[in-house]
């Protein structure tokens, strides 16, 4: 029993993956141990405090609790995966506002901001806080967590306007 | 951490699955959402040997409408029921439970079908489940029964599902037209799981309580409906004095006898929860006593 191995695909920041692996492997370990993408952390490993954070089909979900076998065929997004060419708002927002002190907490902070950014309206202070029940910052970081989420959100739309001002100009 | 080996086994079908299971009902386990099984097992708190995972039968999941019931699949999850259009229209108090289950990520993946079954006394949606007079849609080895939700819990983690059998779909009663609804809880400040949660549906006619149904989790040994409350209730005016009246009754349903403060905290978050109906009423000036 112990010796089952099952074939997982994923698609992890946009490469596809293809390994064997023990069914009780957890995504948080096959992305670190197993492909070495040891951005997304270990916390308390008991699904409270979302270092682990990572996108699954676009859904922030905790990593430490979901079956690396059960996320066969989904698309990942880690912290390694959220730079395209520039840097995420929400990278760009954490440098901008000093949004964390250790660093620890930062990889699921930045992952469940980024996953806020486009999933919940608009982002008042109110939500913001609300929805970072999830986290736990042992540095008590928050409010540089929130302004930095507040900051990206701004940063996510100037750019969007400036892509569209560069449209109707016909410019870049 | 990782848990004890197990065998996986992914069910395409919902037969399939209950054939796998009925084959070794001691030692296998379903896994839907994992938000309370993965958690166990990391701990070595359970340790099945074959997994049954009924994440991608498809059947299990998703919010309809049939007839006078919103049929929710055992697959679905909390953030999904908390953002259903049907969910908010019939039954919004499974709505408004579902949003306060964990946190974000938690209710990204957990699933109201795998709550029911994991049942534990301090889950958040047996209160409004129970509330909402849900029936179950369940499966097995014999074919497919229906089962009321109240009755489904009979201890902690222990519930009506016979071996081999899966909880399919809730079934919820639309509820009549213009009830008001609130759930309310005292979370636990570390784990978020309520020391007491309050599910409420109430429809009032000239500041008349014309129906309604109490569903209560966390405070007992399970959750259950406060039927003495219910009672109490129907056709009184809903006004400061009712409320009054109605805080003590709310534990007539269980027994806290031997423990004070679980009665006393149950009292308060009945009257408060009740107590919202009456602001919501005066805000709208429906409420004489305002």
């Amino acid at each position: 029993m112990a010796s089952q191995r099952i074939p997982v695909t994923l698609t992890i920041n946009g490469q596809k993956i293809v390994r064997d692996i023990e069914p009780r492997t957890l995504l948080v370990h096959f992305l670190r141990d197993e492909l070495n993408l040891t951005g997304t952390h270990v916390g308390c490993d008991t699904s409270q405090c979302g270092a682990c954070t990572i996108l699954l089909d676009n859904q922030a979900v905790k990593s430490c609790t979901v079956l690396a076998i059960q996320a066969d065929g989904s698309e990942i997004v880690t912290v390694e995966g959220l730079e395209q060419e520039q840097l995420h708002p929400i990278q760009e927002a954490f440098r901008e506002k000093h949004g964390l002190q250790c660093g620890f907490c930062t990889p699921g902070a930045m992952m469940l901001g980024a996953y806020l950014l486009n999933h919940n309206g608009p982002l008042t202070e109110e939500t913001i806080r609300e929805q970072l029940d999830g986290l736990l910052c042992r540095c008590t970081g928050y409010e540089n967590i929130v302004r930095s989420i507040q900051r990206a959100n701004e940063i996510m739309n100037e750019r969007q306007n400036a892509q569209q001002a560069a449209r109707a100009t016909g410019v870049g | 951490m990782y848990t004890a080996p197990f065998e996986y086994r992914r069910a395409d079908t919902v037969e399939q699955a209950i054939g796998w299971l009925a084959n070794d009902p001691e030692n296998s386990k379903v896994l839907a959402g994992g938000h309370s099984l993965l958690p166990l097992m990391k701990l070595v708190l359970a340790q099945p040997q074959v997994l049954i995972d009924i994440g991608r039968i498809t059947a299990l999941k998703g919010i309809r409408i049939e007839g006078d019931d919103v049929q929710i699949g055992a697959f679905t999850t909390y953030r999904e029921i908390v953002e259903s259009p049907e969910v908010n229209e019939f039954c919004p108090l499974l709505a408004q439970a579902a949003q306060t289950v964990g946190d974000v990520q938690v209710r990204n993946r957990g699933t109201i079908g795998g709550s029911l079954c994991h049942a534990d006394p301090q889950a958040d949606m047996p209160a409004a489940v129970l509330a909402l007079d849900a029936e179950l849609l369940i499966e097995g080895p014999s074919g497919q029964r229906t089962q009321s939700i109240d009755g489904f819990f009979l201890a902690p983690f222990i519930t009506s599902l016979a071996p081999g059998e899966i909880l399919t779909a809730v079934k919820i009663p639309k509820l009549p037209a213009g009830a008001h609804t609130t759930y309310l809880k005292r979370p636990h400040p570390a784990s978020g799981y309520p020391l007491v949660g309050v599910g409420i549906w109430l429809t009032v006619h000239d500041q008349v309580i014309d129906n309604g149904h109490i569903g209560i989790t966390g405070i007992a040994d399970l959750p259950f409906r406060a039927r003495h409350l219910e009672d109490f209730l129907k056709g009184r005016l809903l006004d400061a004095a009712t409320i009054a009246q109605a805080g003590p009754l709310a534990a007539d349903d269980a027994n806290l006898d031997d423990d004070p403060y679980k009665k006393n905290l149950l009292q308060v978050y009945v009257t408060r929860a009740l107590s919202q109906f009456g602001e919501s009423f005066a805000a709208k000036g429906l409420n004489g006593k305002s």
